[in-house]
């Protein structure tokens, strides 16, 4: 990036380096590292905490952890992976990507998109520094009523767990309008939205996803405020409130936010899969439509979490019958996905190792899932290991090793150099084994009996050695993580003599098209699209590979200011936020202030 | 280089659509289910509350253990008078905007102006209703009826707010001349936000009020 | 969907007496709507009140789904913009619509279960 020649025409060239030009950027691609980097800390934070919590069940009846340190573990464990490592990786690759596969310059708020960044990133220190006041949210990462009453929880935690997401949410609405209006109307000429990348199409889906499930939890997070500051009702039955409503809105936002998580993961597979296939995703318009299906079934599911409350046979039988339903359009698209791979001629190249490993692990907990969308066999598993095995085999084997494949494919676009083979394929096997070591002998402990988020168990249980594996497992789990930043940091070393051409893996997107990293500006002219594939379609045109892309000055391209506006916005709506749980309504009023002063100024500052 | 030159450089849009309207459209998509997720929770508390007051009179009605003569808090005439003043600024704002986008400055400032006394007139209205219900007993936590009530219209409330602040910024710039038939966008886009708030209230006011 | 551009704007645009017609509607169903409500609150409702009583909920529904069409329709331009706009406010709509209702049978369906 400080190759770029881009000079502003008509306003003082703004620093292009330094903590200052981060803190102001308003680029994508800024914005979509910097979510990144954020999200890999807090995945690490969140490997952390379950390396603790692992260690404490590797035998029974151990005292490594107490009962009060394991809840807060696991609870914040849930939290920082949903919502502060997975989501803002999707981010990550909805910043950087989204424009540059859609042929723009930039997403269609670029400040609402810093915006969105502080206030995640904000939201996430804010939640992680309860661990400073030996108050981390317990509950749960579903935080059900009524243990998050001011009676059962009278302490800080869940405080810290409400406002929190409360703040994670505003980033997340925010950063959906934004890419789905982006999406729609910032396509180059002639990239139809049936022409549109696979990851683009998930990536929308997901936006829509985002749109219409967060506004509901963020509903459910006003009442359990509410309750705890100022003595409302809503989830406590002895002033007529019912403590199951919290458990209808957390999953009407709940489900939806499952395909939040893995959808975009979909989409990374689908883009990996066809590249190193060497012929088109097979099925594109089914891929398109059983996304779009998948999504909107979604949101007649939630009460498959909720079984166990005794809802009644009308509907535990409607709700049965949509989630078994929605086990056909994701087998459409893995019967896709193996179709694209069909008679391919595969290069056995690091990516395609983990969009492997993706559809094997994923299609396991795939198959647990529909498990559970029985209520009889669901009442043996809820609230076991059983549900832990399932659900990890869909978000570790399915989304974690998708973006490790996404992290390996677009790592020479986003830094300009490539990762190390080998050490990729060698992370690839300890990572697969590992994670079913880890994963796998839970479902055993589950039908055994092993309650979700109990500190220990007693001996002779039939539990003792499939604990101990899944402890040796999650060793290597953090073996493998730890070889990918030794990968990233010896690959960093070696740039100079590892550079990456603008099109390393023959692509067919329009990324590729482009030198590594792309400019600030993206694409000197904004390219016309003629069909799918259209970085396959010039190649064959050509009669060959493309030739390297110059980078060229950009200088009469017009690109929006920098803006430090959205931070002090962001600062505000936090700060209004963090009011209720500290200094009542005067730091309320504070927040509200200085958001409003922000929100005016950014509206009147000039765009540039 | 001119801001104007800046903003005609923007190349058009792969919908041919505005991208700022589209995002007002996607926001208030989303707004729908969090109103859903409000009026549900309202639906869902009917007549679970544990003590009164309660909305509605009710000859029959089990409080504090017994059955008993209840009287309702509701002020229905009120109501309906800050409703029908919601509506008809709803109307004003349209004609502010037709009056913006031929370049009618007395009509759109003199419109635009209503509409804002509209908006404020109905949050008095609701002020004095909260304020009115506080006097009768029905503190935010008396019971679940009242809870879900007043997040249900406070939060209506709240937008309603937000829209009377956004009207009144478009208003000063109309007032100083900034606000010429190529801008009309910035009115259009805030009276989308403000007849939103407008047609939810119209979901309100008889789910809420007038069904028993 | 790429060519469903709209008009430009200032361009068919209903006439000023088709809003103030749409504002006299909306006034006189809103005007329905409590009369509706205060012949239902009678105490022994006969003759059209009869009718009235068991059909109060159906009736409001109507009366106010009305009211929002028209508002949606007309001052929001819904019928003359684009579609695209149609879509991201009616699909949401129907979602929030069966979240409700769904939410108020599940509750009242667990109501039963003694
Ligand atoms: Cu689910």
């Amino acid at each position: 990036m400080a190759t770029s020649a881009r000079e502003h025409a008509h306003a003082p060239a703004p620093s292009k380096t330094g903590l200052w030009s981060w803190l102001t950027t308003v680029d994508h691609k800024r914005i979509g590292i910097l979510y990144g980097a954020s999200a890999f800390i807090f995945f690490l934070i969140g490997g952390l905490e379950a390396l603790l919590i692992r260690w404490q069940l590797r035998i029974p009846e151990n005292n490594f952890l107490s009962a009060e340190a394991y809840n807060q573990l696991f609870t914040m464990h849930g939290t920082t992976m949903v919502f502060l490592a997975v989501m803002p990786l999707s981010a990550m690759l909805f910043n950087y990507l989204i424009p540059l596969m859609i042929g723009a310059r930039d997403v269609a708020f670029p400040r609402l998109n810093a915006f969105s960044y502080w206030v995640f990133i904000l939201g996430g220190l804010f939640m992680n520094a309860s661990f400073l006041f030996n108050a981390a949210p317990d509950a749960g990462w579903f935080g059900y009523a009524n243990l998050t009453s001011k009676q059962y929880s009278p302490g800080m935690n869940v405080d810290f767990w409400v406002i929190g997401l409360q703040i994670l949410g505003v980033a997340s609405l925010a950063a959906a309008v934004n890419f789905f209006v982006t999406i729609i109307n910032l396509r180059a000429p002639g990239m139809k939205l049936m022409r549109m990348p696979m990851f683009v199409w998930m990536s929308m889906i997901t936006q829509v996803l985002l749109l219409l499930a967060f506004p509901v939890i963020t509903v459910a997070l006003v009442f359990l405020l509410t309750d705890r500051m100022f003595g409302t009702g809503f989830y406590i039955p002895a002033q007529g409130g019912d403590p199951i409503l919290w458990q209808h809105l957390f999953w009407i936002f709940g489900h939806p936010e499952v395909y939040i998580l893995i959808l975009p993961p979909f989409g990374i597979v689908s883009e990996i899969l066809p590249v190193f296939s060497r012929k088109p995703l097979f099925g594109y318009a089914a891929m398109v439509f059983s996304g779009a299906f998948i999504a909107f079934l979604g949101f007649g599911v939630w009460s498959h979490h909720m079984f166990s409350t005794g809802l009644g046979p009308i509907a535990d039988s409607v709700f049965s019958l949509t989630t078994m339903l929605i086990a056909i359009p994701t087998g459409v698209k893995i019967f896709n996905w193996i179709g694209t791979l069909w008679g391919g001629s595969l290069q056995m190249k690091t990516p395609l190792y983990y969009a492997l490993g993706f559809i094997a692990l994923f299609v396991i907990g795939g198959l647990s899932g529909v498990m559970h969308a029985s209520p009889p066999a669901d009442l043996q598993q809820t609230d076991t290991y059983f549900v832990v095995a399932h659900f990890h085999y869909v978000l570790f084997g399915g989304a974690i090793f998708a973006m490790v494949g996404g992290a390996f494919y677009w790592w020479p676009k986003m830094f300009g150099y490539m990762l190390r083979e080998g050490l990729g394929k060698v992370q690839f096997w300890i990572m697969f084994i590992a994670m079913n070591l880890t994963f796998f002998p839970m479902h055993y402990a589950g039908l055994h009996g092993m309650p979700r988020r109990t500190y220990t168990y007693v001996a002779g249980l039939g539990l003792d050695w499939l604990n101990l594996v899944e402890t040796i497992g999650s060793l290597g789990l953090a073996v493998a993580f730890t070889l990918f930043m030794v990968n990233i940091f010896v690959s960093f070393r070696g740039r100079k003599a590892n550079p990456a051409p603008a099109d390393p893996w023959n692509g067919a997107t329009l990324e590729w098209s482009i030198p590594s990293p792309p400019q600030e500006f993206n694409f000197p002219e904004i390219p016309t699209v003629e069909g799918r594939d259209p970085l396959w379609t010039a190649k064959r045109k050509h009669g060959g590979p493309l030739p390297e892309p110059k980078r060229v000055d950009g200088s009469n391209i017009h690109l929006p200011n920098p803006s430090y506006w959205p931070l002090v916005t962001a600062i505000g709506m936090s700060i209004m936020l963090i009011g209720f749980m500290a200094g009542g309504l005067p730091v309320n009023l504070i927040g509200v202030a200085i958001l409003f002063f922000g929100a005016f100024r950014w509206a009147f500052e000039p765009t540039g | 280089m001119s801001h104007a030159d800046a903003h005609a450089m923007h190349p058009p849009t792969a919908t041919g659509l505005d991208t700022r309207k589209l995002a007002i459209w996607t926001f208030i998509g989303s707004e729908c289910l969090f109103f859903a997720s409000l009026i549900s929770t309202y639906l869902v508390y009917k007549g679970k509350s544990l003590v009164g007051p309660l909305p509605h009179d009710a000859s029959q009605c089990m409080l504090d253990g017994r059955m008993q003569q209840c009287e309702g808090v509701f002020e229905i005439p009120l109501v309906t008078f800050g409703t029908a003043v919601l509506l008809f600024s709803s109307y004003f704002v349209v004609k502010a905007l037709s009056g913006a986008q031929r370049g009618n400055r007395k009509q759109l400032i003199g419109w635009l102006s209503a509409t804002v006394v509209g908006g404020l007139f109905f949050v008095g209205m609701q002020v004095y209703e909260f304020y009115h219900f506080f006097h009768k007993g029905l503190g935010y936590t008396t019971n679940v009826f009242s809870a879900s009530f007043y997040t249900l219209t406070g939060f209506h409330g709240t937008h309603v707010t937000l829209g009377v602040i956004w009207l009144s910024t478009v208003l000063v710039l109309a007032i100083r001349g900034k606000l010429p038939p190529e801008k009309a966008l910035n009115l259009e886009l805030a009276a989308l936000y403000w007849h939103f708030v407008d047609v939810v209230w119209i979901v309100i006011f008889p789910v809420v009020y007038l069904m028993k | 969907m790429d060519g469903t551009s709209t008009p430009a704007e200032g361009h068919t645009h209903p006439t000023p007496a088709l809003y103030l017609r749409i504002a006299v509607v909306l006034f006189v169903l809103t005007a329905l709507e409590v009369g509706a409500y205060e012949v239902a609150r009678r105490e022994s409702p006969a003759g059209l009140a009869a009718i009235v009583v068991p059909l109060i909920v159906p009736i409001l529904l109507v009366l106010s789904a009305g009211k929002f069409a028209l508002v949606a329709m007309f001052y929001m331009h819904l019928k003359q913009d684009s579609k695209i706009f149609s879509g991201l406010f009616v699909f949401p709509l129907l979602l929030a619509a069966v979240i409700i209702v769904a939410l108020v049978a599940l509750f009242s369906v667990v109501h039963l279960v003694p």
